[in-house]
């Protein structure tokens, strides 16, 4: 079993429809973003685009991709990959929505990755 | 047979360059995954990368990451081992083992050398100082961009094509560059005395000083490089000195390991080296004598190396007639073959146009091609190689040659014939890629796009010389000059036209209408149709439509441009470029509370603060709104700045008020979102101290009236303004540039500036609607005042006061 925890980090409608929003706390020491989408999944991705590092969390969300912000990759909410013909792939954060609120699957501080 | 028996063999290949990798591919293309498992060792601790590109980068027209051809995901996804940045250090071949630098051990069945080559140094002294490099890795591109980033002077040493490739990119960088050649022309293995010397006048043209004829005796500094001194006396000062006097294979490795050897390692027609188990390709081997240094050839040994690896016994490496051309911007330049007549016997058939910069040069021996040298028009350029290559006899066409394929081949079309060119004229110099390799994929994969094109043959993927040839002849496969629809994206068929008429037509007010009624293809649009329809709605229906600012690119939604590293830059308005001392005090006060780590003057007259943290962004526009400044839009598709100078209230020439004029423009226009951004300028006079011929509206004050001009843009692509009329009040002006304005937002295609929009449009429908046709004028006024009822309000004031206030807030764990 793994040391990671479910971490509470609030009610689905704090996060927009269509928008994301960053976590405070890191992963691995790198920074998490929320995503949800027009029809109300939600999702957690690592919130650096594989290119440039770009906040995806800052992205337009259209279905279930983000386009990021600073040079337009498209990244795939499901699975954290880039769409073709881009190249790339951030990590996928696990979350689950209970009752209405918000878990993410974070690991423990200097659990290893 | 041996592969029967060892299913997996094992494959090592030294080096990750571009030699080695095509191989790997062409291996994998063979199947050879099955074969092999392939353990790749790479000096550089890159994946590997388009070398070629460098150049490139170093002008700023790519970025590493577009160079990289081959990603980390690719070794992983096909069972590769890479160890980069990580060199061989020795190979044992008694027990087949290669042994790195970092002491791994990894025994082969197969070796595969691919050291590529290591940049000439010459020996004097000073080589070794700080600040001077090579031009052959990203490694030197990085110093070269640190050097530009901070010092000023460069001097390449080098004529040939990395010497003016690296001059031009310097340059391009903003470094003030000097380029010192041994010889007295520019390239001269590759192109005669004239065409040199055109290619040396453009490049003077564009501010690169030449040293021709120059010996360089040492490199001189005092810890960094601080010049360079010539043996004939001369000295250039120098913070950067860039040597590209050509190459060497790198063979050290091979020699070592007891290889044959000449120049470069020497490989057999089956690209073998002396030992049946190592095989070498690239810049580091020798092939009947000949050494290599660009790409091309390179391709044909990587297939023939491949599949003999892969036990297809039978290919043979035969190096063809080569083609060089120089990768700088606006400087077309091709050679291949002889670039002289070498004997009384050969014919030279030269043509010169110095007016329109052009020069051609065939070279004839017995009734056949055996050079060109291209100048200024290059097209032919691939045809002459292919002529080459096929030893036709071309005496038929002798007086016409010159003159290229369209007036030799007379009769036929202008422009490539496709039907009539053979399949294995060749259209991709680099790749080596043929028309019949071209129009095969197209058909079979159903290839529609240049992109796709790209991807499953290379043509056109290295230099990118041949992109046209190559969208021409995919235009030709598929059905010719169909030029397809533009739609707004791909989610509808349906052009941003047929859009916003619909949306006016048939009164559509939300996005899920417009959908709807149009048969979008996606449920809820993409990123690129969304921030359209979005605009298109917010003008069509002003105080109606709710912005949706889940439609907006991020600068948009919150009122700040997001920086490279995430954060934020503030501009606040500095109406018509005038300050105080009072704003100057907040601005500064910011500044020190925020730890603002720049503050700059723009292009635009006033001062940006970049740096800002997403969080810190309300506080900041908090305490900029209390000394009265409110947001300068700086991130809008909307109006920007008014640029103005400071005319007839101080300046000896000015004829009217030019800067209370600007305000005046500002007060009226600000907040209003438009197609793309809108810029205005007023000059107090025709010296147009304001540049307001290069901006969307540009009003040029005259004695006893203002010129208003239109569709200026002083961005990627220059256009100076036209002008649209002369009137004598500031009232006509401000109702004038209202009116345009208003037109433009409700008639032009999102993301269209006014300058392709007056373009496409033409200046006489702009006259007949905002000057000519009063009633029309005084509507579109009317709209554009009516639309700025809702569109005035500061947005920075709204967050302060707490609006989308979870934008600026990350989320807690809880
Ligand atoms: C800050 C500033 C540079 C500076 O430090 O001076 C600037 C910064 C940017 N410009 Fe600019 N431009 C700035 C004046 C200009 C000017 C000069 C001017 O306005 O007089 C021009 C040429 C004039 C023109 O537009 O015709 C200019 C032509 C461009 C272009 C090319 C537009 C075109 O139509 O070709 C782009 C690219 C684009 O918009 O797509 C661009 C894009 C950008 C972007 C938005 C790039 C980006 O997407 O991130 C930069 C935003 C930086 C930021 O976050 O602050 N910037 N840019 C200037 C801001 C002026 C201001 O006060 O608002
Ligand atoms: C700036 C620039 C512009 C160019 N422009 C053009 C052009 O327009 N057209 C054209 O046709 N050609 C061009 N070329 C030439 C072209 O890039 C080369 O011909 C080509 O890259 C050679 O391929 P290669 O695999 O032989 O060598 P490389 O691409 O250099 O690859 C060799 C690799 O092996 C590595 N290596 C060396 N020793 C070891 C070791 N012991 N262990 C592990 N790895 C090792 C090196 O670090 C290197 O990464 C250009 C070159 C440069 C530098
Ligand atoms: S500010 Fe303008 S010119 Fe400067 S780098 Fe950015 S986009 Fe280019
Ligand atoms: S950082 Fe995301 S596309 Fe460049």
């Amino acid at each position: 079993m793994s040391t990671a925890n479910w971490n509470k980090v609030g009610r689905l409608e704090s996060i927009p429809v269509r928008g994301a929003r960053r976590l405070c706390s890191l992963y691995f020491g790198r920074p998490v973003a929320v995503f949800r989408t027009g029809d109300d999944q939600i999702f957690a991705l690592v919130d650096e685009c594989p290119h440039k590092k770009g906040p995806l969390s800052e992205g337009i969300i259209a279905g279930d991709t983000v386009a990021c912000p600073l040079h337009g990759m498209v990244i795939g909410l499901q699975d954290g990959v880039a769409v073709a013909p881009d190249e790339g792939a951030v990590k996928t954060v696990p979350v689950s929505v209970i009752e209405g609120e918000v878990y993410l699957h974070l690991p423990e501080p200097g659990a290893p990755g | 047979m041996t592969m029967e028996r060892n299913p997996l063999m094992r494959l090592v290949v030294i080096g990750n360059g571009m030699a080695a990798m095509r191989t790997v591919e062409e291996l994998l293309q063979r199947d050879g995954g099955a074969l092999y498992s392939i353990t790749v060792f790479g000096a550089e601790p890159h994946p590997n990368y388009n070398r070629i590109m460098l150049s490139c980068v170093l002008a700023g027209d790519k970025s590493f990451d577009e160079t990289v051809i081959n990603t980390r995901e690719w070794y992983a996804q096909n069972g590769i081992t890479l160890f980069s940045g990580d060199p061989v250090a020795a190979v044992d071949r008694e027990a087949k083992t290669v042994t790195s630098q970092s002491g791994r051990v990894v025994a082969y069945d197969k070796l595969l050398i691919a050291t590529g080559s290591r940049p000439l140094a010459p020996s004097i002294p000073g080589l070794g100082l700080p600040g001077v490099c090579a031009f052959r890795d990203i490694n030197d591109v990085e110093t070269m961009l640190e050097a530009a980033r901070t010092k000023s002077r460069a001097v390449v040493i080098g004529g040939g094509l990395l010497g003016l490739e690296a001059a031009w990119g310097l340059k391009q960088r903003g470094m003030s560059v000097a380029l010192v050649h041994l010889m007295p022309t520019l390239m001269e293995r590759q192109l005669d005395v004239p065409a040199a010397q055109m290619l040396q006048k453009a490049l003077d043209r564009r501010g690169i000083s030449f040293f021709t004829s120059g010996q360089t005796e040492s490199i001189t500094g005092d810890g960094h490089v601080e010049g360079v001194q010539l043996g004939d006396g001369r000295y250039i000062p120098a913070d950067l000195v860039v040597l590209a006097i050509g190459i060497r294979p790198n063979i050290d490795l091979a020699k070592a390991a007891g290889l044959q050897i000449g120049r470069g390692i020497t490989v057999f027609d089956d690209m073998r080296t002396s030992d049946p188990a190592i095989f070498a390709v690239g810049e580091c081997v020798e092939h009947r004598g000949q050494v290599f240094g660009l790409v091309a050839p390179l391709w044909d040994q990587a297939k023939v190396c491949a599949s003999h690896l892969a036990g297809e016994a039978t290919a043979a490496f035969a190096s063809k007639a080569l083609a060089t051309s120089l990768k700088i911007t606006g400087i077309d330049v091709f050679s291949a073959g002889a670039l002289t007549a070498a004997d009384p016997d050969d014919d030279e058939i030269t043509l010169r146009d110095d007016a329109r910069g052009i020069y051609k040069k065939v070279v004839l021996r017995e009734g056949k091609l055996v050079g060109a040298v291209l100048y200024g028009d290059v097209t032919d350029g691939q045809w002459y190689l292919q002529l080459m290559r096929d030893k036709q006899d071309v005496s038929v066409w002798r007086e016409r040659l010159v003159f290229g394929r369209a007036i030799a081949e007379t009769g036929k079309p202008v422009g490539p014939d496709f039907a009539a060119m053979p399949d294995d004229t060749q259209i991709c110099g680099c790749n080596g890629v043929s028309k019949g390799t071209i129009c095969k994929a197209v058909r079979e994969k159903n290839l529609t796009t240049l992109a796709d094109v790209r991807a499953h043959t290379k043509a056109s993927a290295s230099c990118g010389q041949c992109t046209g040839q190559v969208e021409a002849l995919l235009a030709f496969v598929t059905g010719g000059v169909k030029t397809a629809k533009k739609t707004i994206c791909a989610c509808t068929d349906q052009s941003h036209d047929e859009v916003r008429a619909a949306i006016v037509g048939k009164r559509l007010k939300t996005m899920a209408a417009v959908r709807a009624a149009l048969g979008w293809k996606t449920p809820e649009g993409c990123q690129k149709c969304r921030p359209a329809l979005n605009y298109y709605l917010l003008c069509a229906w002003p105080g109606e439509y709710v912005d949706d600012l889940r439609s907006r690119f991020v600068n948009e939604r919150v009122h700040a441009n997001i920086q490279k590293d995430g954060t934020y830059s503030v501009i606040p308005r500095m109406w018509g470029g005038v300050t105080t001392a009072a704003e100057l005090r907040a601005i500064a006060d910011v500044a020190d509370k925020y730890a603002v780590p720049t503050v700059k003057v723009t292009g635009g007259q006033r001062i940006d603060l970049l740096g800002i943290k997403k969080d810190d962004l309300p506080s900041v526009w908090r305490d900029l709104n209390r000394a009265g400044m409110v947001s300068g839009h700086a991130y809008a598709k909307g109006l920007r700045t008014v640029k103005t100078c400071v005319g007839s209230e101080w300046c000896r020439f000015g004829t009217q008020d030019s800067t209370g004029l600007g305000i005046k423009l500002e007060k009226l226009c600000w907040g209003s979102w438009t197609p793309h951004k809108v810029k205005l300028a007023v000059s107090g006079c025709p010296r147009n101290c304001a540049e307001a011929t290069i901006k969307d509206v540009g009003i040029v004050c005259v004695e006893g009236g203002f010129d208003i001009m239109i569709g200026g843009n002083g961005g990627i692509e220059v256009r100076v303004t036209d002008k649209l009329a002369r009137v004598a009040t500031e009232g006509e002006v401000l109702e004038i540039t209202a009116a345009f304005l208003q037109m433009y937002r409700e008639e032009a295609h999102y993301l269209e500036r006014t300058a392709p929009w007056v373009a496409r449009i033409g200046l006489e429908a702009i006259r007949r609607r905002v000057i000519d046709d009063r009633t029309e004028r005084q509507a579109l006024f009317d709209r554009f005042l009516y639309s700025q009822k809702f569109a005035q309000t500061d947005p920075w004031a709204e967050r302060v006061a707490g609006s989308e206030a979870h934008e600026f807030a990350p989320l807690e764990e809880v």
